[in-house]
């Protein structure tokens, strides 16, 4: 392997040398090379050790589509190194081999062969013993894989860009095909976008004497108006939706036609040892030659079924490569022209030849060809070696349909054309060149610029619609070039030698027979045996392959064997590039610098950044019961409800009455669902008459949100609701204190007998508008004080400072915990779970039956009354623990002292103004009596605790109402 | 999934712009008589392959819940309004 003089076309830059390193040793390269290409050209034949047995593998495509060149490029594993340019200075290295890719100790299991490592041996060989399994796997996984991923999170960032782009026509290939549709949509005025995955557009074409034609088309769709999204690409169809990954942006393109020109993929053939390096596809081959100027080898035999062969081999020939023999599978082969211009060069072409054996160690040093018969065998006598070390592979095309496929189109086999073909396209999908079978560059140049046009006039475009009609008659007239179909595998008379049907994986030929002989005998199942066509190329060189040994194994057609289902991505992505950015959005309530300044604990609540404790939870709770403190509820959900009809709204959404509520005074509401268990709770305030104010939970708030709009909406009530929760801060003064701290700063009487408990009321507080509302969810006098969100930290620096020489302290969200848990105030979601109703909850007073309105959940609430009575069995109950321990939250509750799981533990603290652990706790009905007691188990330990249904803290609410 | 859906206030946007709510069902005006039949309300869908009416609410936008029909099977939208305008429904065949 050298480099070759310099070609016509190149797309190296011989003035702009550079250097890389791969597995630290330095290459040189030239601008444009990619790094495939700059290895062969300084000798380097070995890119990778192969997955399964670790065979060396060398370069196969030559266009970034095959997983024999997959490296690591610093912490970025299995890059395609014949699709990814060199850039100066970059470090790159081998993968799956140890130490070295050149003796990689994984390969001897490989060598010794036997029933080692055949399909399903790790099925088979290690399912037992199960315990074993974690064993085996840490060795397997060292033993098969692709390349090493950053192992510290922050390293696997991906910074990927979305982008969303709207359009008539999306053309997905940039072949001559592509170029062509694009063109033809874009001058009848339709908005193209092109895809194209190499870094130019032009596709094989480029490697072609038409390299100045796809070069101009291409100029000519940009002036037109396309946009060409180079290195871009297409990864699948989802409901007409293509993402496009190119580089660091994820284009989402919707278009509303497209035209797949994806071109077709040259297949290998299958014969012993065809894996060796050197064994090359011939349009591979031949695209290192013309594109990087590298010769892939000093002697070549090329093996073809069709014409694509012949002209790769001519090709290499005018390149500067020696062809030492062309094996042509078809009978009439030194009929075809190029087979006559071959000649004219001293090229022998050997017509019903192919390769039936690739001979060499490490690389190929020759190859076997011989006349074979149906079933691959090598007729006797007839077989030659040549000696070559690039053995150029023309197995036949397969259409690149996959995108075609999931779009909706079944592939047909044609059996004139020797291939699957897309049959008909679905609604809005158009299909130009090779992958609708055109593979001929004028044929294809032709199908494009039919397909282009048709896009357009169905969208409205008429600009080029005259002589469609004649056109299409044209493409369709094309005379087809003939193709001899290969055997499932070509064989000499010989034993030994791995035949290969799908590189990637390591399946041979022998691994799908043996599949098919075990009963895997459809494609899809010996697919999921064997993994032929699960690799990184996605069965782009092994489906043909498996599903014509499947079909010679069972007797079937190639047609009734059929193809495995496509699915996405095509071309590989990296999970990063899907997954985003890994960020979370955080929402901060108005007043979260005061918390984070005073030295707040923030943690995570649901979306929200809050102030879990400000350093002493125990001494807030405290502060809260002796002086004050003070709470920022910002994050409570708050709705306006406002219309005629509002409180008819509410009245069917809560079990409770909320229109009978008088304007200034507020009712606690649960929520529940159609089933009766509830979803949310909070507070409903009446304004005035047509306008409530209701309050959520902090977590709740978007789906009670979107709960009151869709009942509103089915209902069509005179209503309207209204989201106030980003716009209101809040915050809960409470305490002894809190009274006269209020007193010192609102514009209003705060005496107990004009401000009484639920009620609320409008007061100006430092020059803010302010609503409060008078409640006790910790249990002591406390004023809910709602504001617009940009006067947040206004409200709470006035309520500091009057406050402060009072013993005002700001508590948290933990030390509101043990104060709610006082008094018996449950959390929806830790108190009740989606079982929970309002009677088994403690709320048994909030059900109103005997209201007309068929409340959201009433009537699953009467039928459980009927069948199993109110409570169901069981009841939600505080506790006290006499020995002081606190159980964790989610302990087992036992039905008695050693007996069996009955309930759990809800909620548990210290309570540090009561001196004691208390809880609350889901119990059978039995245990659910005042000083009945229960048993707890808890990591192992069992503890007795005192039911208490009533609360621990103020029992009958006279502090509350003080 | 992917597709397009229009909003009746906003316009089209994309689907990932929306929140489903279901399948349309009729909430019954009496109390159902039977458990069974409070259960097919509260819990069994329909779950077609092919048109059906659902909600749809504009999550990312207006917030505005609509109704819209659509092929389960090929994510191709019928037509989406609000449920003033919504054409009559035709009464669930009962599978």
């Amino acid at each position: 392997m050298r480099r070759l003089p310099p070609q016509p076309g190149e797309r190296i830059d011989r003035s702009a040398p550079l250097t890389f390193t791969f597995d630290g040793a330095p290459v040189p390269a030239f601008a444009g090379d990619t790094i495939a290409s700059a290895l062969l050209a300084s000798g380097r034949s070995v890119l990778s050790r192969s997955f399964k047995y670790h065979r060396p593998r060398g370069e196969l495509c030559g266009c970034g589509q095959c997983a024999n060149s997959l490296v690591q490029i610093g912490d970025r594993p299995s890059v395609r190194a014949c699709g990814t340019p060199v850039q100066d200075g970059m470090a790159v290295e081998h993968q799956n081999a140890w130490p070295s890719l050149e003796r990689d100790v994984l390969a001897l299991p490989g060598r010794v062969g036997g029933p080692f490592m055949q399909v399903g041996f790790y099925y088979k060989t290690f399912i037992k013993p199960r315990r074993m399994w974690p064993v085996y796997e840490r060795v397997l996984r060292r033993a098969a894989g692709l390349g090493k991923l950053p192992r510290r999170q922050d390293e696997r960032e991906w910074r990927t860009e979305y982008r969303r782009r709207h359009c008539d026509v999306l053309v997905i290939g940039g072949g001559i095909a592509g170029l062509s549709a694009a063109l033809a949509a874009a001058r009848a005025g339709a908005d193209v976008v092109l895809a194209d995955d190499d870094v130019e557009p032009g596709g094989f074409e480029l490697a072609t004497a038409n390299r100045e034609r796809v070069r101009e088309l291409a100029a000519q769709c940009r002036d037109a108006g396309v946009e060409i999204l180079a290195g871009g690409s297409a990864l699948g169809y989802f409901d007409g939706l293509v993402p496009v990954w190119q580089g660091d942006t994820l284009h989402q393109v919707r278009a509303r036609r497209h035209v797949a020109a994806t071109g077709s993929i040259e297949q290998p053939l299958v014969f012993p040892d065809n894996d060796l390096p050197g064994v090359m596809l011939a349009a591979g081959a031949r695209r290192l030659a013309a594109l990087y100027a590298v010769a892939p080898g000093e002697s070549a035999v090329v093996a073809t079924v069709g014409d694509a062969g012949l002209e790769s081999a001519l090709a290499l020939h005018e390149a500067g490569v020696r062809v030492a023999a062309v094996a042509d599978l078809r009978a009439d082969a030194a009929q075809r022209p190029v087979a006559a211009r071959l000649a004219e060069h001293g090229v022998r072409v050997l017509a019903e030849t192919t390769v039936v054996r690739a001979l060499g160690r490490r690389g190929v040093e020759g190859a076997v060809l011989a006349r074979v018969g149906a079933d691959g065998v090598a007729r006797a006598g007839s077989a030659e070696e040549i000696a070559c070390d690039l053995l150029a592979l023309s197995g036949g095309a397969v259409p690149a349909s996959s995108l075609l496929l999931q779009a909706g189109a079944r592939a047909r086999y044609d059996a004139v054309s020797g291939r699957f073909l897309p049959g008909e396209l679905p609604e809005g999908v158009h299909a130009a060149g090779a992958v609708a079978g055109c593979d001929d560059a004028e044929q294809a140049a032709l199908s494009g610029a039919v397909a282009g046009a048709e896009a357009a006039l169905a969208l409205g475009f008429d600009g080029q619609a005259r002589d469609l009609a004649e056109q299409r008659a044209r493409l369709e007239a094309w005379p087809l070039a003939p193709v001899a179909e290969p055997p499932a595998c070509a064989r000499d008379e010989r034993s030994g030698g791995k035949a290969f049907v799908d590189l990637d994986e390591d399946v041979t030929v022998k691994d799908v027979e043996q599949a098919v002989a075990e009963g895997y005998d459809s494609i899809e199942l010996s697919k999921r045996y064997t993994t032929v066509t699960m690799g990184p190329s996605q069965g782009r060189f092994s489906q043909l392959p498996a599903v014509r040994v499947v079909a010679a194994k069972t007797g079937l057609s190639l047609d009734a064997v059929g193809l495995t289902t496509a699915r996405p991505p095509w071309s590989t992505v990296p999970m990063g590039a899907l997954a985003g950015r890994p960020f979370e959005a955080a929402k901060r309530s108005a007043i979260h610098a005061r918390h984070r300044a005073a030295g707040a604990t923030i943690r995570w609540a649901g979306d929200w950044r809050r102030a879990y404790d400000y350093g002493q939870p125990e001494r807030e709770a405290l502060a809260v019961q002796e002086t004050a403190g003070l709470i920022d509820v910002s994050t409570l959900g708050k709705l306006l409800v406002r219309g005629p009809q509002a409180g008819e709204l509410l009245d069917r959404l809560y079990p409770n009455v909320m229109s009978s509520i008088a304007p200034g005074r507020i009712r606690y509401g649960v929520l529940l669902s159609d089933a009766g268990r509830i979803t949310d709770d909070g507070t409903v305030c009446r304004l005035d008459d047509e306008s409530f104010y209701v309050t959520t939970t902090s977590s709740g708030a978007a789906a009670v949100e979107q709960w009151f709009t869709w009942w509103l909406a089915d209902w069509a009530l005179d209503a309207h609701v209204t989201d106030l929760t980003q716009g209101v801060a809040a915050v809960n003064l409470a305490g002894p204190q809190a009274r006269e701290i209020l007193a010192r700063v609102a514009d209003l009487d705060v005496s107990n007998e004009a401000f009484r408990y639920l009620d609320a009321k409008h007061a100006r507080i430092a020059g803010i508008d302010c609503l409060l509302l008078r409640i006790g969810f910790v249990g002591e006098v406390g004023y809910e004080i709602h504001c617009a969100s940009a006067h947040g930290q206004a409200l709470w620096d006035a309520l500091m400072d009057a406050g402060a020489p009072l013993g005002l302290t700001p508590f948290g969200l933990e030390p509101q915990r043990v104060l709610r848990l006082q008094k018996q105030h449950i959390l929806v979601g830790q108190d009740t779970d989606s079982e929970s109703t309002p009677w088994n909850a403690a709320l048994p007073w909030i059900v109103k039956l005997d209201k007309p309105q068929q409340f959201i959940g009433r009537w699953a609430l009467e039928h459980l009354r009927e069948r199993t009575g109110e409570e169901g069995g069981v009841a939600l109950v505080g506790f006290r623990v006499p020995s002081g321990q606190v159980p964790t939250e989610g302990a087992v509750v036992l039905d008695g002292p050693g007996g069996r799981p009955a309930g759990q533990v809800t909620s548990a603290r210290r309570s540090p103004k009561l001196g004691e652990s208390i809880g609350m706790a889901t119990v059978p009905s039995a245990l659910a009596g005042e000083d009945a007691r229960i048993h707890i188990s808890d990591a192992g330990a069992t503890f007795e605790a005192v039911v208490t249904t009533k609360p621990f803290y103020d029992p009958e609410g006279l502090v509350l109402r003080s | 999934m992917s597709f397009l859906l229009t909003c009746p206030n906003c316009g089209t946007r994309e689907v990932t712009d929306f929140g489903f709510g279901g399948e349309a069902s009729r909430r019954p005006s009496e109390r159902p008589a039977s458990l069974r039949e409070l259960g097919d309300y509260t819990y069994f869908r329909r779950n077609v392959a092919g048109v059906q009416r659902e909600w749809w609410v504009h999550r990312s936008g207006c917030r505005a819940w609509f109704l819209a029909e659509r092929d389960t099977t090929t994510n191709a939208v019928l037509w989406t309004a609000l449920p003033a305008d919504a054409p009559a429904a035709r009464e669930a065949v009962s599978a």
